[in-house]
């Protein structure tokens, strides 16, 4: 297993160094001078100009400026916000947590009912439930994120008032912040109502971003289902008497988890995205919103740190899923 | 047509017209495209005229709606069927354009990685790598942040966003069927690699990639209007459907709809994009079937 791991974490070295060629290239390709850009001014004089760029190592070749980007990548250093000053890697810490709940949450809503949804339709076979989640399933893949998450807010914050529109807490709790995960710290607040507050908050966003996922899972769920269903080794234990829910999930959900799973790690990449456009319209200070509110200011270091970010967590989600399956299905281990 | 066995093509379509849902699918979106290309003589005004008297006017079926405005205006008082047919134009074009210069050059270098297996695949393919460790929206907006938003630079965003997916599909069905006899029958022959590659290769390879195409123009409307939304893609006052919902959100509680039909020309397009390629996979391609 070990073993395995290694090969993972050796064949995904070119990649890492593609991803932070990329993130480096990115603030040197957009159009303009690169030191006016990072000083975020314009129009500097010859001295400061020369003084600026030995301050940044500018004045060395490319290939030393991208050694010193990278050792400062490995020092947790992602540079200076042009707008706040601030150094990128303090103001991500604070916005990460929100990312990962809002992701985590919606993750999780998409396996639960996603699987639920899925094991039913196979079961139930050419029944109009089949018919009526596979349906549902479609649309959920068809339907543009942001949009959805508009008529929800329609429906259910606007005109029911169930739910609030934006943020992650109401303004009256005063959550000190402890994990930055805010289901945790209200609940480690013991502020009464608090808790309820977070959570309401993170219901319709949740939904939102896991739609999508949800409706791949239920659908990757059902045909797996089927297929494992009408193999030898089902046909046994039912045939050596085994009860039908101890053959449905020993034998069958098992087996039909694992090629799920691939889709769990592959859809982390729509979740990333989907986050930009969810905590967009939310105003869910996550790091999907932080990228487009960057780039609208020009704030490059923080585009520059936001692209790498999540490049490095689907990277590192997919690397776990890959060991996952290795665990799950041992063959794996061996072939690759 | 008089040959006594069916060409592949026919039989494909037949497999494909048997599927129910993929031939009403592709009927609505033969209706969408038409009434997208037929906007300039359908369109009852022009898409970015703004009636002063008449902003967040309702639907003609709505108290207080008119003929003269069917869907009803937005909130500069642009007639929002106009605008819709319009972007119809714009939406769908991007889809496709993007769709063609991610295809293009994604088959031609899978293609190339797949006959230079030693020399050019491993550079190929750690490049694909890299672009894939990017979802392709985040990819998008990475290139959208170097070009600047645009028409065209969302279509190449969108394309670049897609390319590797082409890539490994090609050089993954190119190797299959490299080692087949009638390749190494018309290598023998004296064929040239080019030859060899799009006359022999490429056209057994197609089957997978169309239905690939179809899929990735699907995505390609949801990412174009994704960027539009974000203030990344097309820019006002130029129609196009993710572009119109940036400026509604504002509105919604007021005027519904200004929300409501953007969306579900988006949603039904795609839908009708995904059902036509669900049906083409299953047609196409029956070893495909199980992968949802």
């Amino acid at each position: 297993m070990l073993q395995f791991l290694f090969k993972r974490l050796a064949a995904l070295l070119p990649t890492l160094v593609g991803v932070t060629l990329v993130a480096f290239g990115l603030i040197r390709l957009v159009p303009g001078d690169p030191i006016e850009i990072m000083m975020g001014e314009r129009g500097l004089d010859a001295q400061t100009h020369a003084e600026v760029a030995h301050r940044l190592g500018l004045d060395r070749p490319l290939w030393a400026q991208y050694l010193h980007y990278v050792n400062q990548l490995v020092h947790g250093d992602l540079g200076q916000s042009l707008v706040s000053h601030a150094p990128v890697a303090d103001e991500f810490k604070v916005l990460f947590p929100a990312t990962v709940e809002l992701a985590g949450f919606a993750l999780l809503l998409a396996i639960v009912l996603g699987l639920l949804l899925g094991l039913l339709a196979s079961l139930k076979r050419g029944s109009w439930l089949d018919q009526g989640v596979m349906s549902l399933a479609t649309i959920g893949y068809s339907i543009p994120v942001f949009w959805w998450g508009l008529i929800l807010i329609m429906f259910f914050s606007v005109d029911l008032s169930w739910t609030p529109v934006a943020g992650r807490i109401a303004v009256e709790y005063d959550v000190p912040r402890v994990t930055g995960f805010m289901l945790v710290d209200t609940l480690l607040s013991g502020e009464p109502g608090a808790f309820g507050s977070a959570v309401s908050h993170l219901l319709l966003p949740g939904l939102v971003l896991g739609t999508s996922t949800l409706a791949v899972i239920a659908r990757m769920t059902r045909s797996s289902m089927l297929e494992v269903l009408r193999e030898d080794y089902v046909r046994t234990a039912r045939a050596k008497g085994l009860s039908s829910t101890r053959v449905l999930v020993v034998h069958a959900l098992r087996n039909a988890l694992i090629p799920v799973l691939t889709v769990v790690g592959l859809q982390t990449g729509s979740l990333l995205a989907g986050a930009v456009l969810t905590e967009t319209i939310f105003s869910w200070p996550g790091i999907g919103k932080w990228l487009i509110d960057a780039i609208s200011r020009r704030d490059y270091p923080v585009v520059q740190a936001g692209i790498l970010i999540s490049a490095l967590t689907f990277i590192a989600v997919n690397l776990g899923v890959d060991l996952l399956y290795g665990v799950v299905n041992p063959r794996m281990r061996s072939n690759h | 047509m008089a040959a006594a066995p069916a060409s592949p093509w026919r039989e494909s379509w037949r497999s494909f017209a048997a599927n129910r849902g993929a031939l009403a699918a592709l009927g609505v979106f033969a209706l969408i495209a038409l009434a997208a290309l037929l906007a300039p003589w359908l369109a009852p005004h022009d898409p970015v005229l703004q009636y002063r008297d008449h902003m967040l006017a309702p639907p003609m079926w709505a108290d207080g709606g008119s003929r003269a405005f069917p869907l009803g205006t937005d909130e500069l008082g642009r007639d929002m069927l106009s605008r819709l047919l319009w972007g119809g134009r714009i939406s769908l074009g991007l889809g496709l354009a993007s769709v063609l210069l991610s295809m293009l050059p994604g088959v031609l270098l899978g293609l190339v990685a797949a006959f230079h297996q030693h020399a050019l695949a491993p550079v190929i393919m750690r490049v694909m790598d890299v672009m894939l460790a990017l979802p392709s929206l985040l990819l998008a907006i990475c290139v959208i942040t170097v070009l600047g938003p645009g028409l065209a630079n969302t279509a190449i965003a969108i394309a670049i966003g897609a390319l590797p997916g082409f890539t490994r599909l090609a050089r993954a069905a190119a190797l299959a069927e490299i080692g087949r006899d009638y390749v190494t029958a018309s290598r023998l022959a004296g064929a040239g690699t080019g030859r060899l590659m799009f006359a022999a290769v490429l056209p057994n390879c197609m089957a997978p990639l169309i239905v690939n195409a179809s899929l990735s123009f699907s995505s390609a409307i949801l990412s174009a209007a994704g960027l539009g939304f974000l203030g990344l893609g097309v820019q006002a006052p130029l129609a196009e459907w993710g572009t119109m919902l940036a400026t509604a959100r504002d509105y919604m509680e007021r005027a519904g709809w200004v929300v409501t039909l953007p969306g579900l020309a988006i949603l039904v397009s795609v839908l009708a994009v995904n059902l036509i390629g669900d049906g083409l996979r299953d047609a196409l391609d029956p070893k495909l079937k199980r992968a949802a």
